[in-house]
């Protein structure tokens, strides 16, 4: 599979087990069963599932932030499931993490040209502080954010400029893969159209693979070519974007796509139970 | 239009702040037994009509003209003692966010049975039976358990299913229900629209659902009012909003939801024309 940039295979991840150090100790929980996902070069894919589906720590496990307790993650062909915090840190740059809420990911005490100019100077994608004015300047112009936001704090920012800061620090180092984690949740329909449409530009231009966390598979299809939907720490389904969306198998993720109301008259919508919907 | 459960009339309001107006000329009338939308994108006003209605305007917010006409009364000049009386009593609120309305520290029977107590004069045992019907009647199995239990023990779906009980408790005739399930699942959202709109039948009570999700609008609401920048962009029944709208704004808006039932053909956000069309004629 060389189409494949990321690869996790058979992925477990277990919470709390060790002895608590005030003696007690927690009945260990295991947040992923052995799942499996790739993500090809270039592709985006989508993961989806409900609150503690365990697509967030999928996510995290996926880039290395938190320990696998079983299974093997593979980057550009290399395995990195065991790598230890030193060996990672070249590879940081390029897998990169967009965050839910940009309010709470960018340093509120610092102007935005600080928060998107030390990452490219930490890890030299800029040679100086005038090459990453320019390189910042060039993606403002690129993403419609207004050149005076950089002079600005994050609150001062509308929700969409803060969104777009958060997309254009990640897209400045240049990285191969991306994670955003429920990136568009809090924001408004037309903010949401403006930023996944970037995203969707982005990722085709820069040739990215992107891994696109959402509880919304509304979203999940506006953007994603492949999905995975998750539930309870397992993959009940995966496939292309056009053959789930035509014809879920699972009647999880039939349930799940037809408890999102559509903004369209549907007399039967709110009678219809997850168990019709299987029927 | 006598026969509204509320009527609002002409309802502006500014910051006190920058002295920005944040309503401007807002009417709006909710029918009896009728669920009527109020929805917009961040900034339409949607919750300060909520928060008018109620009387919990932030201070820097000031109404400047506009009544908000409920049960004969104008609720903006009534006395203070009828108006907690007719808010508190006669209308009552389903909040967004269960986890910040319910208080951490008191148990769930406490919270649930106030009102019974304060405006019914019950006595805690009948109160306490009162809050059993209720916990049953929003479809909780296990409501003796519920009332012993301190709102972090719930799971968001069960303490918004005590909120919508405790909203329901003095069969109020009007509810604002601000964004009731947005901080839910998509499933649990279902279940807590279907019981809204069931208890909703059942009691005969007047709805005013503030949201932002054309989606939920569409599936719960009987008619809806769309704001832009504190002003009345376009409504009507919604049906005919979402199948014939008439305002350019309402169509963008429709075609910037991203959504499953439709191939993935890029999506349109509102074009930059049509917000500054309504920014000039807000501004006129």
């Amino acid at each position: 599979m060389s189409g494949d940039l990321l690869v996790a295979r058979d992925i477990e991840v277990v919470f709390g087990g060790r002895g608590h150090w005030l003696g007690r100790t927690r009945e260990p929980v295991k947040a992923l069963h052995g799942v499996t996902v790739r993500i090809g070069r270039g592709e985006t894919v989508g993961i989806v599932g409900e609150s503690g589906s365990g697509k967030t720590t999928l996510g995290r496990a996926l880039l290395r932030l938190i320990d696998v307790a079983g299974g093997s993650i593979a980057f550009a062909g290399r395995d990195i499931t065991q790598l230890s915090e030193a060996e990672m840190r070249p590879l940081r740059r390029r897998m990169q993490l967009i965050f839910q809420d940009p309010m709470a990911s960018l340093n509120p005490r610092r102007v935005i040209r600080r928060i998107v100019a030390e990452p490219m100077l930490f890890h030299g994608v800029a040679k100086d502080e005038a090459d990453a004015e320019a390189k910042a300047r060039a993606i403002f112009a690129r993403f419609s954010l207004p050149l005076a936001c950089l002079d600005r704090y994050p609150h001062e920012l509308s929700g969409g400029q803060r969104q777009r800061v958060g997309i254009a620090r990640v897209a400045l180092l240049a990285p191969d893969f991306v994670l955003a984690d429920e990136i568009v949740s809090g924001l408004d329909v037309s903010t949401q159209a403006q930023a996944l449409n970037l995203l969707k530009d982005l990722s085709r231009d820069l040739g990215l693979s992107m891994a696109f966390i959402s509880h919304d598979l509304s979203v999940i299809r506006a953007v994603c070519d492949r999905v995975y939907v998750l539930r309870s720490g397992r993959v009940v389904e995966e496939g292309a974007c056009e053959d789930i969306f035509a014809a879920p198998k699972h009647e999880y993720t039939r349930a799940l796509m037809d408890a999102i109301p559509l903004p369209r008259i549907d007399r039967d919508w709110l009678r219809r139970t997850a168990a019709d919907v299987a029927a | 239009m006598s026969d509204a459960a509320l009527a609002i009339a002409d309802l502006n309001a500014v910051s006190d702040r920058d002295g920005e107006a944040i309503l401007r000329g807002v009417s709006l009338t909710v029918e009896r037994g009728e669920t009527r939308g109020l929805v917009g994108e961040s900034g339409a006003g949607k919750s300060t009509i909520g928060k008018a209605i109620l009387g919990i305007l932030p201070r820097a917010v000031r109404v400047t003209s506009g009544e908000v006409l409920f049960e004969g009364q104008d609720l903006l000049k009534a006395p203070a003692a009828l108006r907690r009386r007719l808010i508190g009593e006669r209308i009552a609120l389903i909040p967004q966010d269960p986890m910040t309305a319910l208080n951490p520290g008191r148990r769930i029977e406490g919270q649930l049975t106030d009102g019974l107590r304060l405006w019914r004069d019950l006595s805690a045992g009948a109160a306490r039976e009162a809050a059993l019907k209720l916990l049953d009647e929003v479809q909780i199995r296990d409501p003796e358990r519920v009332l012993r239990s301190f709102p972090h023990e719930l799971s968001g779906g069960m303490r918004q299913r005590v909120l919508i009980a405790a909203a329901f408790a003095l069969e109020p005739k009007l509810i604002v229900a601000d964004e009731p399930t947005t901080a839910l699942d998509v499933t649990v959202q279902k279940q807590i629209l279907r019981l809204i709109r069931a208890m909703q039948s059942a009691h005969g009570t007047s709805v005013l659902f503030v949201t932002h999700d054309l989606g939920v609008v569409a599936q719960i609401c009987d008619r809806v009012t769309l704001l832009f920048g504190g002003r009345v962009v376009e409504e009507g029944r919604t049906a005919d909003l979402l199948q014939a709208p008439r305002h350019p704004y309402t169509r963008a808006l429709l075609e910037a939801c991203p959504r499953y039932d439709q191939p993935c053909a890029g999506l349109r956000p509102i074009p930059e024309q049509i917000i500054a069309t309504l920014r000039a004629e807000i501004a006129a």
